[in-house]
């Protein structure tokens, strides 16, 4: 394979060593300006009133009484921005305001704006909104069931937003391989992001007739084009400053109602507006993992090979569409990519309910199979006495490969991953051989690297970073990547502080400002290290280049001969000759003029030509294993995480503080998953609106693990380099969540012998499947049935093994999808609106 | 209806802060509004997160629960008042070196509440940790990083460390695959 860009590992002087993050001072002196400490002076204050009932036709809104009230100063309505919105191209279903129903309970029909926070959360409450009831769809099945009303007038067909199906190879014939063929049903509920910043927005109009909205987004640029649309101005008077973001885990990678409205509120008041969610409001603009009930069906040679599978997957998409299209090929995407499948067949469903919509929490759409999928194999492992992990070593996807879906992989190190867990867990000594009651659990996964495709079709760069160097020996990087806590500023610094041989104390950063930096897609599927770190990685290339001209002349040395290192430029021959890097940029500067450089990141094509192709490629794969012991009580249930064993493929380790850091939380969050979180809806009785109401939209009730839940947690951070990684580094930031969840599961059939087929596991469910086993039925707790769906005829692509070209050969057959289920004809929408 | 508005002094980091407020207002919301110290964070304003804990009279309260008129002539320390000069409280030191902060959202609640322990006991044991931070909730970290940095922190402060972690705290000496054990 190729060599990745940067420099040579032996070189290196900052990259792969634990510093302190560029933002650490300020985040620990609680300097760090999140969105809701912005104050500026003659600032208002807004909010949305939001509907009460799930599914309604709005018939009157009256805000006489409200606007007597005091402090109250205007109002807004869907009528005053009836261009809809929404994150993907296909799905543009989302109005700031409602304008002829609501959708669910919070969906907003008015915002009101007023001196104070409380006057208008008075005036808010003194609204009054007249709604003619529709029937609730409440789940999957309801939305199959009753295909009226709809929910919205666009989608497959009745209340079913998307449908998918595919085929790669001939599965039949794979199954017709197979010595045993194995089905299972699993269910994974939903769960939500609960950063610990409530979201927050403030937007205010300057002298030039623009609006500068600050936000707590992880996508500036995605919310900069939605505003556009909607406000219906320029984007060139838009002006988009996402603030560092006090948590998001894919929930603030949606254009947001309230930045909307408070963006248009600015424009009509003329003065600062400010919006800040209650977390009641945050549960319910949600955006987190949909509800995913899977059918996996598998053929299996005796020993152990895998010929072919089959999974189905139904999601519960909530409301809106969100980021649901892309939701719902991420529940057949990965599958392919850690275990070699010669033949898959992926067939999905997203349905509309009325409640919260889903879209992407941290794994984006992969967690949810990756469960079925491990648990699955979990069990095949068991059926044919072979050791799960041998099962797993024995058909790793190979490097440097093209999977049965058409998807590239390039550096490969699940097998060190395994190997370390296996090792530290004492897994050969101890798996299947632990006391009664207590067990481990092995589970494997793999995440993206970035997305592929941005989310709306275009040719331009996804990352792009420009440096500016003065005379002061300083540089100045300008960059749209949004840091949310993960440490992408800290990341980017570095990657320039080490080319340049300077110090991240003399690099400035300037980030995530549509009016001053280079677009950066977002915050979102693993992909700023990778894209925008490439991209960090050839603008400072060229600025080195470009001072080395300039000091190569000053000290009569070949520029190819100097070395950048400890702030000084200088003979790598003669290291006593030469000068510091501000003399050098001095020299340059006095040749070329003012020195300033960009760089860009675009990811290579994927060979996948086939409808839905577009999602699931990724420049690189990350790869991680875990361990987990659990200790399981057979009397009541109750069980507890007693360790975590996780080593992660990260690539290469840029910082190894923030990368522990990764590991660490993504065991953290997939614990809760596995455990204890669920966002979760009940219905109020008829008399009461027969309203889907959130059954815990409060941090007290809506369990995520403490302090005192943590178990210990041994990593192994695993480098295999990859060729498209800047030094070959990949994601970290999501993969390790993944094999949680069916770790946990499958180290509870190691303790009690019995299986739970869906998270979050709780006691109730170990115990009535240990109940269920001792009166000699099937040990198990889990969904029983998946619905009848008529998937119709798949779009069928024949494998590289089959010598396929990655195309699909049956396009033209009657009763195959061509691109229904989304909203209309794809514009040219890199010239305007989404 | 007139609003009832209350004047008073209220005593922030070791400085009198003339503040006049809403009687019903919580000292989060006086903090951040009226005395413009926005450092302390606010993630449920019901008691259920942790994130706006400030010390009064040197014992972690949740502001966001606490009337502001109620603590008149009582100390209070936000973690503004951290820093000794432009030199970071050790605390303050291992959060940002050990990855103790990532969002850095929770980190001024968390280190509150760390330093009020650590004011009654210099030497609290991993379990005395966990109980005083069990109220604070962390989203981004996992939580053993904060323990790692508290426990630096408080041997800093006890004298017993150098001001700085050497670099084996921070994984910095591993070999690729070699194994690091938070517990």
């Amino acid at each position: 394979m190729p060599e990745a860009k940067g420099s040579p590992a032996s070189s290196l002087r900052l990259i792969g060593t634990p510093f302190r993050r560029v933002d650490g001072r300020a985040k620990v002196t609680g300097q760090t300006r999140f969105a809701d400490d912005l104050f500026f002076p003659r600032m208002v204050h807004m909010k949305l009133v939001r509907s009460t009932v799930p599914h309604a036709r709005i018939t009157a809104i009256d805000t006489s009484t409200a606007e007597k009230m005091p402090g109250v100063l205007a109002f807004l309505t869907g009528d005053s921005m009836p261009e809809p919105f929404g994150i993907l191209p296909v799905s543009q279903d989302e109005h700031a305001l409602c304008t002829d129903k609501v959708r669910f309970v919070g969906d907003p029909v008015v915002a009101v704006a007023a001196l104070t926070e409380e006057q208008a959360y008075e005036a808010a409450l003194a609204v009054e909104i007249e709604y003619e009831s529709l029937e609730t769809i409440a789940t999957v099945d309801e939305a199959i069931a009753s295909p009226e009303p709809r929910i919205h007038d666009y989608g497959e067909e009745g209340n079913l937003h998307k449908k998918v199906s595919m085929e790669f190879g001939d599965v039949e014939a794979g199954f017709g391989e197979a010595d045993r063929v194995f089905e299972d049903i699993l269910y994974f509920e939903g769960s939500t992001h609960l950063p610990l910043e409530q979201h927050a927005t403030v937007a205010l109009t300057e002298e030039t007739d623009r609006v500068t909205v600050y936000s707590s987004t992880q996508t500036p640029h995605y919310l900069h084009r939605s505003l556009a649309k909607v406000l219906e101005i320029p984007a060139a008077r838009i002006r988009v400053i996402a603030c560092p973001n006090g948590g998001a885990f894919g929930g603030k990678s949606d254009p947001f109602n309230h930045e909307i409205c408070a963006a248009k509120m600015a424009f009509t008041l003329g003065r600062p507006v400010k919006i800040t969610l209650s977390r009641e409001e945050v549960f319910y603009c949600h955006r987190g993992r949909h509800p995913v009930l899977m059918k996996i069906r598998t053929g299996v040679k005796e020993d152990g090979t895998l010929t072919a599978q089959h999974l189905q997957t139904t999601l519960d998409g909530g409301a809106y569409g969100s980021y649901g299209v892309a939701s719902t090929y991420y529940t057949g995407a990965l599958q392919t990519v850690t275990y070699v499948l010669p033949k898959y067949r992926f067939d999905s469903i997203r349905a509309f309910t009325n409640k919260p919509p889903c879209g992407p929490k941290r794994g984006h759409g992969t967690p949810q199979p990756r469960f079925g999928l491990e648990v699955h194999l979990d069990k095949i492992a068991c059926a044919l006495s072979i050791d799960p992990a041998r099962l797993r070593l024995d058909q790793l996807v190979p490097a440097d490969s093209v999977t049965a879906n058409w998807l590239k992989i390039g550096s490969m190190g699940l097998g060190k991953c395994i190997d370390a867990v296996i090792e530290g867990s004492g897994w050969n000594e101890r798996y299947g051989k632990l006391p009664y009651g207590h067990g481990l659990g092995l589970a494997c996964s793999s995440y993206l690297s970035g997305a592929g495709l941005p989310i709306y079709w275009n040719h331009m760069p996804q990352s792009g970073v420009q440096l500016q160097l003065d005379r002061s020996g300083g540089v100045a990087v300008f960059c749209g990547e949004t840091e949310i806590g993960q440490g992408s500023d800290s990341v980017i610094a570095a990657i320039v502080a080490e080319i340049l041989g300077i110090d991240l104390e003399d690099i400035r950063l300037c980030v995530a400002d549509t009016d001053l930096t280079p677009v950066d897609l977002g915050s979102y599927s693993s992909r700023v290290t990778l894209m925008a770190g490439n991209a960090a990685i050839e603008a400072a290339e060229r600025a080195r280049s470009l001072v080395a001209k300039g000091a190569a002349e000053e000290l009569d040395v070949p520029a190819k001969q100097l070395v950048f290192a400890d702030h000084r430029v200088f003979d790598g021959e003669n290291p006593d000759t030469g000068m510091s890097f501000m003399e050098a940029v001095i020299a340059a500067e006095s040749r070329h003029g003012t020195l300033g450089t960009t760089g860009s990141y675009t990811p290579p094509r994927s060979p996948g030509r086939y409808r839905g192709a577009g999602v699931g490629p990724s420049p690189a794969y990350s790869y991680s294993a875990a361990v987990i012991e659990t200790v399981v009580d057979p009397e009541t249930g109750i069980y507890s995480v007693e360790h975590v064993w996780m080593a992660h493929d990260v690539g290469k380790c840029i910082n190894p503080v923030l990368v522990m850091g990764q590991i660490e939380g993504s065991v953290y969050m997939g614990l809760g998953e596995a455990m204890m979180e669920e966002q979760v809806f009940r219905r109020l009785p008829k008399k009461r609106s027969n309203a889907l109401v959130h059954k815990h939209p409060s941090m007290l009730e809506y369990k995520s693990p403490t302090f005192a839940d943590m178990p210990p947690v041994t990593s192994y951070i695993i480098e295999d380099p990859d060729p498209n990684g800047p030094y070959g580094a990949k994601e970290v930031g999501q993969g390790p969540l993944l094999p949680i969840m069916p770790a946990v599961a499958n180290s509870i059939f190691d303790a009690v012998g019995v299986r739970v087929d869906q998270v979050p596991i709780a006691p109730h469910m170990v115990r009535q499947a240990i109940e269920a086993k001792d009166r000699g039925k099937e040990a198990r707790f889990g969904p029983k049935s998946f619905p009848e769906i008529d998937f119709g005829v798949p779009l069928r692509v024949p494998t590289p093994a089959e010598g396929g070209d990655g195309k699909a050969v049956n396009v033209e057959e009657a009763g195959v999808r061509r691109g229904i289920g989304t909203m209309k004809e794809r514009k040219d929408p890199a010239k305007g609106g989404n | 209806m007139k609003e009832q508005r209350h004047t008073c002094t209220l005593r922030v980091n070791g400085e009198d802060a003339a503040v006049v407020f809403a009687v019903h207002h919580t000292l989060l919301e006086v903090l951040r509004e009226e005395v413009g110290l926005t450092g302390t964070k606010h993630g449920c304003e019901l008691g259920e997160c942790g994130t706006c804990t400030v010390l009064i009279d040197g014992k972690a309260v949740l502001s966001c629960l606490e009337l502001a008129v109620e603590c008149e002539g009582r100390e209070i320390e936000t973690v503004e008042g951290l820093m000794i000069g432009n030199e970071l409280h050790p605390l303050q030191s291992a959060f940002a070196d050990l990855g103790a902060a990532q969002c850095g959202y929770c980190t001024p609640g968390i280190l509150m509440a760390a330093k009020g322990l650590l004011a009654e006991n210099p030497s609290p044991s991993r379990d005395h940790v966990i109980e005083a931070l069990g109220g604070n909730l962390c989203r981004c970290t996992g939580y053993h990083k904060i323990l790692e940095a508290v426990e630096w922190g408080a041997a800093i402060l006890r004298g017993d460390l150098a001001s700085r972690p050497p670099p084996e705290v921070f994984h910095g000496d591993r070999i690729p695959g070699e194994e690091v054990v938070d517990a």
